[in-house]
C-alpha cells in the first residue's frame, strides 16, 4: 500500500508498529527467562523476570495512550482503523503473555526450593514449541503475512496435545509418590500458563487475519486439548 | 425471440427496494466523457453518499438525477435513469414536475430574496399544492418544523430569508425543498459552508428526513458520509468504483482505489 498524503500519519503508524515490536521482543524474552530459570534452577533469573513484568505493562499503557490519540486525531478508516484496533488487541495479548511468563517464574522460584522431579523436561519442551509460535506470529504481524498467521493458528493444536500429554504424565508422577505432589502441581500450573500463552499467540494470528483481510478466520478453531469435557459431558 | 422473453425484456430491471435506478449512464460535456457507464441503485428511505476526489463525476451524476444537466450547453446524457421504474429522460416527462418529485439542496444556501414565509411558500404556490391561505400556512409551518427551523423563526416569518445565519439559511432551503413533498432529495455538499454546530443540525435533520424521503448526498467530508449515510458510492475519474453499505466501505473497502482515497493515500 502506498503512503499517506500526510506523512506524519505514516510515521505514527510506524511508531505504533515499533511499540508492538518492542513489546513482542520483551514478552518473548520474559518467557525465555522463565523457562531458563526453571531448567537451570536459577532463582536470580526468575527474580529478574518477575521484576521485568512492569516494563511490559508500561509498554502496553504506552500503546493504549498512543492508539487513543491516533483514533481521536486521525479518525482512521479501513485498513488504518483495523491496524490501530489490531495494535490495541495485540498489545493486550502480549501483556497477558508476559503475565503468564512472570507467573511461571514465580513458580520456578518455589520449585527451586523443592527436590527436582523427573517430568520437568516436558515443560520446557512445551515452552520451546510455544516460543516458536510467538516468534512466528510476531514475524507474521510485522510482515502482515496472513498465510504464516494461519499456519501458526493451526499449530496451537500441537500445543494443546502436548499439554494434555504432560497433564497425564504429571498425574502419574503424583500417584506414584505423593511427595511429588507439590512440585508437580506447580509444574502443572506452569504448563497451563504456557498453554495459555499459546492461545494468546493464536489470538494474535486471528488479529492478523482480520487486520489484513477485514474478515475473521472462518474455520472452527483447532482444539487438541481433550482434558476438558464438552457441555454434554463427553470428552470432546 | 419467444413471447416470454419479449415480455420479460420489456420490464425495466429494478431492484425491489430501489427508488432510483441508474443504468449504464454516460455523460458528455461537449467532447469530454465525464461519467462512464454508471450503474447504481438508490434505495428508498436511505441516505446514499457519493464520495470521490474533485472532478470524479459525483456531482455530475447527482445532477443527472433531476435533469439539471439539461441546463448546461453541450451536456449529453446517455443511458437510463428510472424513478419508481419510470424513465425520467422520457419525452413525456415534465421537467418541472420531475424536479418537484426530486428536490435539490445546493452547496451554498441560496434563499430567495423574499421573506422566510415566502421562501417556503414558493414551491407549493407554483405547483398549486395549497387550496387556501390557511392550507398554505400549514404547509409552510410543517415544512419549517420538519427542517428543525420553525422554533427559531416563528416570530419573524415576514423577515427576509437572507437575514438568517448560514446554517439557518441552509435549513430554510431544505424546508423549501420539502414543502413540495418530493420523494427524493438531492444534496450537493450541503454543509460545506457551515460551521460544525450547524453541520451537526443539518446532519441530524438528514437522518430524520430519511423516514419520509430518499436522500442522495454529495460530500467531500468522508466523516460526514460515514455519519449520515447507509450506502456509500465511490467515484473516480468518471467511473463508479465501488458501492456498498457505508459500514463496509469504511471498515473493509474491497477496491484498492476506494481504500487509497478514504485512508488519505490518494494521488
Amino acid at each position: 500500500m502506498s503512503e499517506h498524503t500526510v506523512r506524519s500519519y505514516d510515521e505514527e503508524l510506524a511508531h505504533l508498529n515499533n511499540l508492538i515490536a518492542r513489546m513482542g521482543g520483551l514478552a518473548e524474552a520474559q518467557l525465555d527467562g522463565a523457562l531458563q530459570a526453571l531448567v537451570r534452577r536459577d532463582s536470580a533469573l526468575a527474580g529478574k523476570v518477575i521484576a521485568c513484568d512492569i516494563k511490559v505493562d508500561e509498554l502496553e499503557q504506552e500503546v493504549h495512550a498512543f492508539t487513543v490519540r491516533m483514533l481521536a486525531l486521525r479518525q482512521p478508516v479501513a485498513q488504518d482503523l483495523r491496524a490501530i484496533v489490531g495494535a490495541i488487541k495485540v498489545s493486550g495479548d502480549l501483556e497477558r503473555i508476559a503475565d503468564y511468563a512472570a507467573n511461571a517464574a514465580k513458580r520456578a522460584l518455589v520449585l527451586n526450593q523443592l527436590r527436582p522431579v523427573r517430568p520437568i523436561a516436558g515443560v520446557p519442551r512445551l515452552g520451546h514449541l510455544v516460543q516458536e509460535l510467538i516468534k512466528g506470529v510476531l514475524d507474521a504481524y510485522m510482515e502482515l503475512d496472513v498465510e504464516k498467521a494461519v499456519k501458526i493458528w493451526r499449530q496451537d493444536e500441537e500445543v494443546d496435545e502436548m499439554y494434555t500429554g504432560l497433564f497425564r504424565e504429571l498425574i502419574t508422577y503424583m500417584m506414584e509418590d505423593p511427595r511429588n505432589i507439590t512440585a508437580c502441581i506447580h509444574l502443572m500450573f506452569i504448563a497451563k500458563n504456557i498453554e495459555r500463552i499459546g492461545d494468546h499467540a493464536t489470538n494474535i494470528a486471528e488479529n492478523i487475519h482480520y487486520l489484513v483481510t477485514g474478515a475473521p478466520i472462518r474455520d472452527a478453531r483447532p482444539k487438541g486439548d481433550t482434558m476438558v469435557p464438552d457441555a454434554f459431558g463427553r470428552d470432546s | 425471440m419467444s413471447v416470454i422473453s419479449q415480455t420479460l425484456g420489456s420490464v425495466p430491471k429494478v431492484a425491489q427496494d430501489s427508488k432510483v435506478s441508474a443504468q449504464d449512464v454516460n455523460v458528455y460535456y461537449s467532447e469530454k466523457h465525464s461519467l462512464k457507464a454508471v450503474n447504481l441503485e438508490i434505495r428508498s428511505n436511505e441516505v446514499t453518499a457519493l464520495i470521490g476526489p474533485s472532478g470524479c463525476g459525483k456531482s455530475t451524476f447527482l445532477r443527472c438525477l433531476n435533469r439539471m444537466n439539461d441546463l448546461i450547453d453541450g451536456a449529453r446524457v446517455e443511458g437510463t435513469i428510472l424513478l419508481d421504474g419510470e424513465d425520467i429522460y422520457d419525452r413525456i416527462i415534465d421537467v418541472v414536475q420531475l424536479r418537484a418529485r426530486i428536490g435539490m439542496v445546493f452547496q451554498k444556501p441560496n434563499p430567495f430574496p423574499k421573506s422566510i414565509f415566502d421562501n417556503v411558500a414558493y414551491g407549493p404556490r407554483i405547483h398549486g399544492l395549497a387550496r387556501s391561505a390557511a392550507d398554505l400556512e400549514e404547509i409552510v409551518i410543517k415544512s419549517l418544523e420538519r427542517a428543525g427551523l420553525f422554533e427559531e423563526v416563528k416570530d419573524r416569518m415576514e423577515e427576509p430569508g437572507t437575514g438568517l445565519s448560514g446554517g439557518q439559511q441552509q435549513r430554510l432551503c431544505i424546508a423549501r425543498a420539502i414543502a413540495v413533498s418530493p420523494e427524493v432529495i438531492l444534496m450537493d455538499e450541503p454543509c460545506s459552508a457551515l460551521d460544525p454546530i450547524a453541520t451537526a443540525k443539518v446532519e441530524e435533520l438528514i437522518d430524520e428526513l430519511r423516514q419520509n424521503f430518499t436522500i442522495v448526498i454529495v460530500t467531500h467530508s468522508m466523516q460526514q458520509a460515514a455519519r449520515v449515510s447507509q450506502r456509500t458510492a465511490f467515484f473516480h475519474l468518471g467511473e463508479l468504483v465501488e458501492v456498498g453499505d457505508t459500514e463496509q466501505i469504511f471498515t473493509n473497502p474491497q477496491h484498492k482505489l476506494t481504500q487509497g482515497y478514504i485512508t488519505g493515500r490518494f494521488g
